[in-house]
């Protein structure tokens, strides 16, 4: 069953056009790669997904409900949950601050993160701002993880990290996948990391969707073409 | 221990003991003083709530402290008079017991801060800072501008509002109270602070966007949290109009909203014990240098510039660092 879909989506900043015509079918349970090169409207696709940029055409239905008219918070109590690009925790709060100031009412609470992220149990009482960037980026994750969403969107969840930690990244999405069930979108420009867990991939190329498929056929053609590797 | 919650206790002892000091020396005046200092210190953390913790910087509060006391007031005057407020829908009569006073001087206050909060959280930075000091004029004038209760020249009310079992023209037993509802809101303020509400406050502060992605709708918490500042803030003008038998429109001017935002900037911005810390320097720069020159504000105005610059943790930063703590 389709948990999220995209329609003929057309978005603007300002005057200036960014999406064009941006299709995308996310079945409940998947893991769906969103992809394509810096600038081709990844990061504004998920704007339009979480309400922080109203989409001017087409359609965006999350759970059979149209999202047209929700505003960002509303889109996420409906079980939107974000790791935006660059983690912008709250610095100044700390980790288990960070985690409950998030939390609504589920199965992901701060034990279960916990398990998850075991770094993040043991530092519960620092300061998000000396936390280290991998330690962040498993915060941000917790922290949207305790809104105990239906979808998860992890949007350049590994960038600048230490291959080490980009491991632990993954193979954490990894475990979701395996023993939530949870919906998952990820970006990421790693296609062999992506590989290991995606079920489907959207290309996006000037704003427009230009490849929807099985994970599994993606040629070498179709990604030297829109991806450049 | 952290040296800020040492500090805190340190601080609430003092404001125990100096005044118990002060009687035993008989000197009520500086009871008094040390219930001026208290009286705007509970100001002060209703701004604090708006300002330090949800970074709204409010240069209105002037209006809920005057609604309080003009809430005292009324209620008082009509009391003395032994006629009613109104009588249409329901009789409604003034009133000289304090309980009652603080109840509609909150719900007044709280419900002003609401209206003003819904309409001027649409807007933020400058704009926010402007409207709310427009509403603090508008207020201003019309209170100058309304003879039933005094207009320009105030309103005096000859004795002060009654306590079951306390005798409160002892200035001791008054300060008694005072002191005993700011550590009340002080320990509130201090859960509400490590509450999701308080959390998600300030995580609003430092970054509204994403506290919308996580399902926080930001301006309702920001009117919550503006209400409750206001409703504090208006507590505090009832005591003060109650300490001084006196309200006038003095008490709605952008200047009394100066002088909250000063001395919450002296004490510290966003510590629970800053607003305590900055009311109480206010009150002895007021007495000290106010003997010296009438215009005892340009020191003031001297420290308020070194703070800013200098120590923007406010005294209490400089004493226990600039790391925020809850209690």
């Amino acid at each position: 069953m389709s948990l999220l879909k995209l329609s003929h989506v057309s978005a603007f900043y300002g005057p200036s056009q960014a999406l064009f015509d941006v299709h995308l079918n996310l079945a409940e349970g998947e893991v769906l790669a969103l992809m394509g090169r810096n600038g081709m409207g990844k990061s504004t696709t998920v704007k339009v997904i979480c309400r922080m940029l109203k989409h001017r055409g087409g359609q965006v239905v999350f759970d059979r409900n149209d999202l047209g008219a929700m505003r960002p918070h509303q889109a996420a109590r409906a079980g939107i949950g974000l790791v935006p690009e660059g983690r912008r925790c709250f610095p100044n709060l700390t980790v288990r601050e960070n985690l409950i100031a998030a939390a609504r009412p589920g199965a992901w609470d701060l034990e279960t993160v916990g398990k998850l992220f075991p770094r993040l149990s043991e530092r519960h009482d620092q300061k998000a701002a000396l936390l280290s960037g991998g330690e962040q980026q498993m915060l941000a994750i917790g922290r949207a993880l305790m809104t105990n969403p239906r979808l998860l969107i992890l949007d350049e969840a590994t960038e600048g990290l230490a291959p080490v930690i980009r491991q632990e990244i993954w193979q954490a999405v990894a475990r979701l996948k395996a023993e939530t069930g949870l919906s998952i979108i990820v970006i990421d420009k790693s296609i062999r990391e992506l590989a290991g867990v995606a079920d489907s991939a959207v290309i996006l190329e000037k704003g427009r969707s230009v490849w929807n498929g099985a994970f599994g056929d993606l040629t070498h053609d179709v990604t030297d073409k829109y991806l450049g590797v | 221990m952290q040296r800020e919650t040492l500090i805190n206790i340190i601080v609430l002892a003092l404001l125990v003991l100096f005044p118990l000091w002060a009687w035993q020396a008989d000197e009520p005046f500086m009871i008094t003083l040390a219930t001026r200092a208290v009286i705007l210190a509970l100001a002060g953390v209703g701004l604090n709530l708006a300002l330090g913790l949800g970074g709204m910087v409010s240069f209105g509060h002037a209006v809920f402290f005057g609604v309080g006391g003009y809430a005292m007031g009324i209620l008082a005057s009509h009391a003395q008079s032994y006629e009613p407020i109104f009588e249409w829908p329901f009789l409604f009569e003034g009133s000289k017991f304090m309980p009652l006073i603080w109840l509609v001087a909150i719900l007044s206050s709280g419900l002003a801060a609401l209206a003003i909060g819904a309409l001027s959280l649409r807007t933020s930075g400058v704009y926010f800072i402007m409207i709310t000091l427009a509403f603090g004029q508008m207020f201003f004038y019309f209170t100058i501008s309304w003879p039933a209760y005094g207009g320009e020249d105030g309103l005096s009310v000859y004795v002060r509002n009654g306590f079951p079992g306390l005798n409160t023209l002892d200035p001791i037993q008054f300060y008694g109270i005072c002191l005993a509802i700011l550590a009340i809101v002080l320990f509130a303020m201090s859960r509400l602070a490590r509450s999701s509400f308080g959390l998600a406050l300030s995580a609003a502060r430092q970054n509204e966007e994403r506290v919308q992605a996580v399902g926080i709708g930001v301006f309702r918490l920001r009117l919550m949290a503006f209400t409750i500042s206001g409703a504090i803030t208006g507590l505090a003008g009832a005591l003060f109009a109650d300490l001084n038998r006196f309200v006038s429109p003095v008490m709605f001017s952008w200047q009394t909203s100066g002088e909250i935002m000063i001395f919450v900037i002296l004490g510290g911005v966003g510590r629970l014990y800053g607003p305590v810390i900055g009311a109480v320097l206010f009150i002895v720069l007021e007495h000290e240098l106010g003997g010296l020159s009438e215009y005892w504000h340009i020191y003031l105005g001297a420290l308020l510039l070194g703070v800013v610059l200098f120590a923007r943790g406010g005294l209490i930063g400089v004493l226990a660092g600039r790391e925020v703590a809850h209690d």
